[in-house]
């Protein structure tokens, strides 16, 4: 048997896009997971692919690299992912600062473009009339974040490389001081080096790998309502205060809305965002929050049934940035995680970005402000 | 010292009796207009007048000792919610039929023998003149029975080779009033035989009745006319608020010790959800639950021995009447599975050969178990499809229970503040 080159800890989707892009640039990939693959984090989002939400800086660099290489990275898988280029919808109903965030975008890149009332009513014909405010972001789309997950990783078993679900990472074997093997829980798996893409328990598994990094789990719920007629829902409708959510660390709750349909009809309804660590039990508070400004954005939803929640852990780092690079103090040890609610949508670059770390090719977007080495997340 | 008791069916309407018998104020929460459940459908039942019963109210979420209830018809949008505070409650959600999927099974005429008894004793209407009655257990005899009082012919297919509960030396003393009602069907059972496929076009017509060996594989099969077709086997538990509020389980029902105390402080259980095994059990189960609950200085020690009877009978009545995995092979790729999402065996085989080897990803990948009853249908013959397939059962087998909430509700009711009940 050949070792391989690279073991990617983690089958979630960064971990399968990290372990994409490794075998496409040739090298030999094992990806390992204590559970079943992509059914962590994955499974539990929306399967988002925004820059509506991201204000100008390196998060955003990296969500616009990762729209412009999803549409050609599905196209290589070959496989169908659901994915759906239904655009955004940003909403308010008060006194905003909606267009000077939309203002900036656009500088930054982003297809952002304010609209009237009346232009938003027919795009969203059931909105709430109180709205005052809105733009529009032809670009945010959607996908089936299960499906990708196996589609990437299929692609890795096609060019050779092992899919080993059910087998714990313990930690890493050094050999005159840099990664020989990592050790697991079904023996010792030797490699040049090794990608932790955990999310959430990132912070656990680089503990037990001697080199820690501070990643937080962030819970969120999503509320899934029974089938609607087509075009009930069109876009992915947010309102103005989703912007302030995702950047904040400060509230223990954080609730705002983002409603959108899927393929078969159901409405999400997204998110909130809690800080309890890795409990997972219900607070009524949380979907009581979510359901009521779902049905302030659009009124007809208060008649409809919801059908079931469904909750997950976001991870993030303490300055709210991924991190993906490689770990000063281990030579071959690499990380990728911290994406918090973007993971779905920046996995296109963080793979490739990673792969070109790994392999010494000049980075497509720059990779410093996501370095490992930075205050707050290497400990 | 409050009981909130979930459910007002035989172990739910013991409990809440016991618990106010001790001194406790007790709340009791059940769906129905009337008290009973579906074992006295129709024959409305009493509480002890000092339980102050809601009727027509569902428990839909609970946070630990707090239950989120909603009160009104199942389809008015004028419900009204409450939030009841406890310090203690009793489970007592009981069981719905078990369904096993077989070809034709999703046509209007297929009943399931829950749904074909209530018809029967709740409203006196008979699903057909000509029935069939197929499945496994005792609860086929009862369904008949009541199909004959409201004038249908008759015929029970019962896919095991012997009604060993009528054997067992306890069955004869407790059941002999009930044998007796049955004695007029005698003639009309026929064993190891069982519907297979029902056939028709938009509605059932007529069905394949096989001759099965012990591990339920057909031997020979002929068809025959019907009007309509019941089908039990047996009860799945409602663990929604059980697996909601953490409770352990154990084979599928929850874990509770000799008073019945779940594995969360202050949550008792009683009745099927702890275990299949009819309603003198569950009233005995609910009788000390109840009892328990309320801290009652002495257990009641009748109750207790019933329960030590009841279970040894239900141990037995569960070996002579297994569903075993033979019946996997009366399915064809295009038999439907998942009713809401209309996923089919081969949409869920196409599924596990994807790579859906968990309960979650398994349910995203086909989507079966995603639509308005989230699986209560199909989760449980999903979950032994996939597992006979894999080889291995499904790591997170409660991923079919798993509901945040324990009935559907309107985004509306949930975007209310509940008043608090005082």
């Amino acid at each position: 048997m050949r070792y391989p080159d690279v073991v990617v800890v983690g089958a979630g989707v960064i971990g399968a896009a990290c372990a994409e892009a490794l075998s496409a640039a040739g090298l030999r990939v094992t990806v390992l997971d204590r559970g079943p693959l992509g059914a962590g984090t994955s499974a539990a989002g929306e399967g988002n692919v925004l820059v509506s939400d991201k204000e100008p800086g390196p998060e955003l660099d990296l969500a616009l690299a990762s729209l412009g290489r999803w549409p050609d990275l599905l196209a290589e898988l070959g496989a169908d992912v659901e994915w759906d280029p239904k655009g955004g919808l940003v909403v308010a109903t008060g006194d905003t600062a909606l267009t000077a965030f939309a203002e900036a975008q656009r500088a930054a890149g982003v297809d952002a473009r304010p609209i009237t009332p009346a232009e938003a009513f027919d795009l969203e014909p059931h909105l709430t009339r109180a709205v005052v405010a809105a733009v529009h972001y032809p670009q945010d789309a959607q996908l089936q974040p299960v499906l990708v997950t196996k589609a990437l990783l299929a692609a890795v078993r096609r060019r050779g490389g092992t899919l080993r679900p059910g087998v714990r990472a313990l930690g890493v074997r050094l050999a005159n001081g840099a990664v020989a093997a990592v050790r697991t829980d079904d023996g010792d798996v030797p490699c040049g080096a090794v990608v932790i893409a955990c999310g959430p328990w990132s912070g656990e598994v680089s503990t037990a790998f001697g080199a820690p990094i501070t990643v937080l789990p962030r819970r969120g719920v999503i509320l899934v309502t029974a089938p609607l007629p087509p075009g009930t829902v069109r876009h992915k409708v947010y309102d103005a205060d989703y912007v302030g959510a995702v950047a904040s660390g400060d509230a223990d709750l954080q609730v705002s809305t983002v409603v959108e349909s899927t393929a078969g009809g159901t409405v999400l309804i997204g998110s909130s965002r809690e800080r309890v660590g890795f409990d997972a039990s219900l607070r009524v508070e949380v979907p009581r929050a979510l359901a009521r400004r779902a049905v302030g954005l659009f009124p007809v939803l208060a008649d409809v049934q919801v059908l079931r929640a469904y909750g997950g852990f976001r991870p993030y780092a303490p300055d709210h940035l991924p991190v993906i690079g490689p770990d000063p103090r281990c030579p071959g040890l690499w990380h990728a995680t911290g994406h918090e609610g973007a993971g779905i949508g920046l996995a296109a670059a963080t793979g490739r970005l990673l792969a070109e770390l790994v392999t010494g090719v000049e980075p497509h977007v720059d990779a410093r402000p996501f370095r490992v080495d930075r205050p707050g997340v290497c400990a | 010292m409050r009981v909130v008791v979930v459910g007002g069916g035989p172990a739910g309407l013991a409990a809440a009796d016991a618990a106010a018998r001790a001194g406790a104020e007790v709340v009791l929460v059940d769906s129905e207009r009337q008290l009973g459940g579906q074992y006295h459908r129709g024959t409305a039942q009493r509480a002890d007048p000092r339980v102050r019963h809601l009727p027509e109210s569902t428990a839909w979420a609970a946070e630990g000792l707090r239950l989120h209830v909603r009160t009104g018809p199942a389809d008015s949008p004028h419900r009204t919610g409450r939030v009841l505070d406890a310090d203690a409650v009793v489970l007592a959600t009981g069981a719905h039929d078990r369904v096993v999927p077989f070809p034709g099974w999703d046509l209007p005429g297929v009943y399931t023998a829950g749904a074909a008894q209530a018809l029967a004793k709740g409203h006196g209407v008979a699903v057909g003149r000509r029935v069939v009655v197929s499945g496994t257990g005792p609860f086929l005899l009862p369904v008949a029975s009541s199909l004959l009082d409201v004038g249908a012919t008759v015929t029970v297919l019962e896919a095991n080779g012997v009604t060993g509960w009528a054997r067992h030396p306890l069955a004869v003393p407790q059941k002999l009033p009930e044998l007796a009602r049955y004695a007029r069907l005698l003639g009309r059972v026929r064993l190891r035989t069982a519907v297979v496929a029902a056939h028709g076009d938009d509605r059932v017509t007529s069905v394949t009745v096989a001759r099965l060996r012990p591990d339920w594989t057909v031997c020979d099969g002929v068809r025959v006319a019907v009007d309509a077709v019941c089908v039990g086997h047996g009860f799945t538990p409602r663990l929604d608020l059980a697996v909601g509020l953490g409770c352990d389980l154990v084979d599928g029902f929850v874990r509770v010790d000799a008073v019945g105390a779940t594995s969360v402080r202050g949550v008792y259980a009683a009745g099927e959800i702890t275990g299949i095994g009819g309603a003198d059990l569950a009233a005995a189960e609910g009788e000390v639950a109840g009892a328990a609950a309320a801290r009652a200085p002495d257990p009641p020690i009748a109750a207790l021995r019933a329960i030590r009877r009841g279970r040894r009978f239900a141990a037995a009545l569960a070996a002579a009447h297994p569903v075993p995995t033979g019946r996997h092979g009366w399915l064809t790729p295009d038999t439907l599975l998942c009713r809401c999402e209309e996923v089919t065996v081969g949409d869920l085989h196409a599924a596990l050969d994807r790579g859906a080897a968990d309960g979650r990803t398994l349910k995203l990948v086909s989507r079966a178990g995603l639509g308005p009853c989230q699986g209560r249908t199909c989760g449980r013959e999903v979950a032994d499809l996939a597992a006979a397939r894999l080889g291995h059962p499904l790591p997170d087998a409660d991923a079919f229970h798993r509901r945040p909430f324990a009935t559907p509700l309107r985004l509306g009711e949930l975007a209310q503040h509940p008043e608090e009940d005082p």
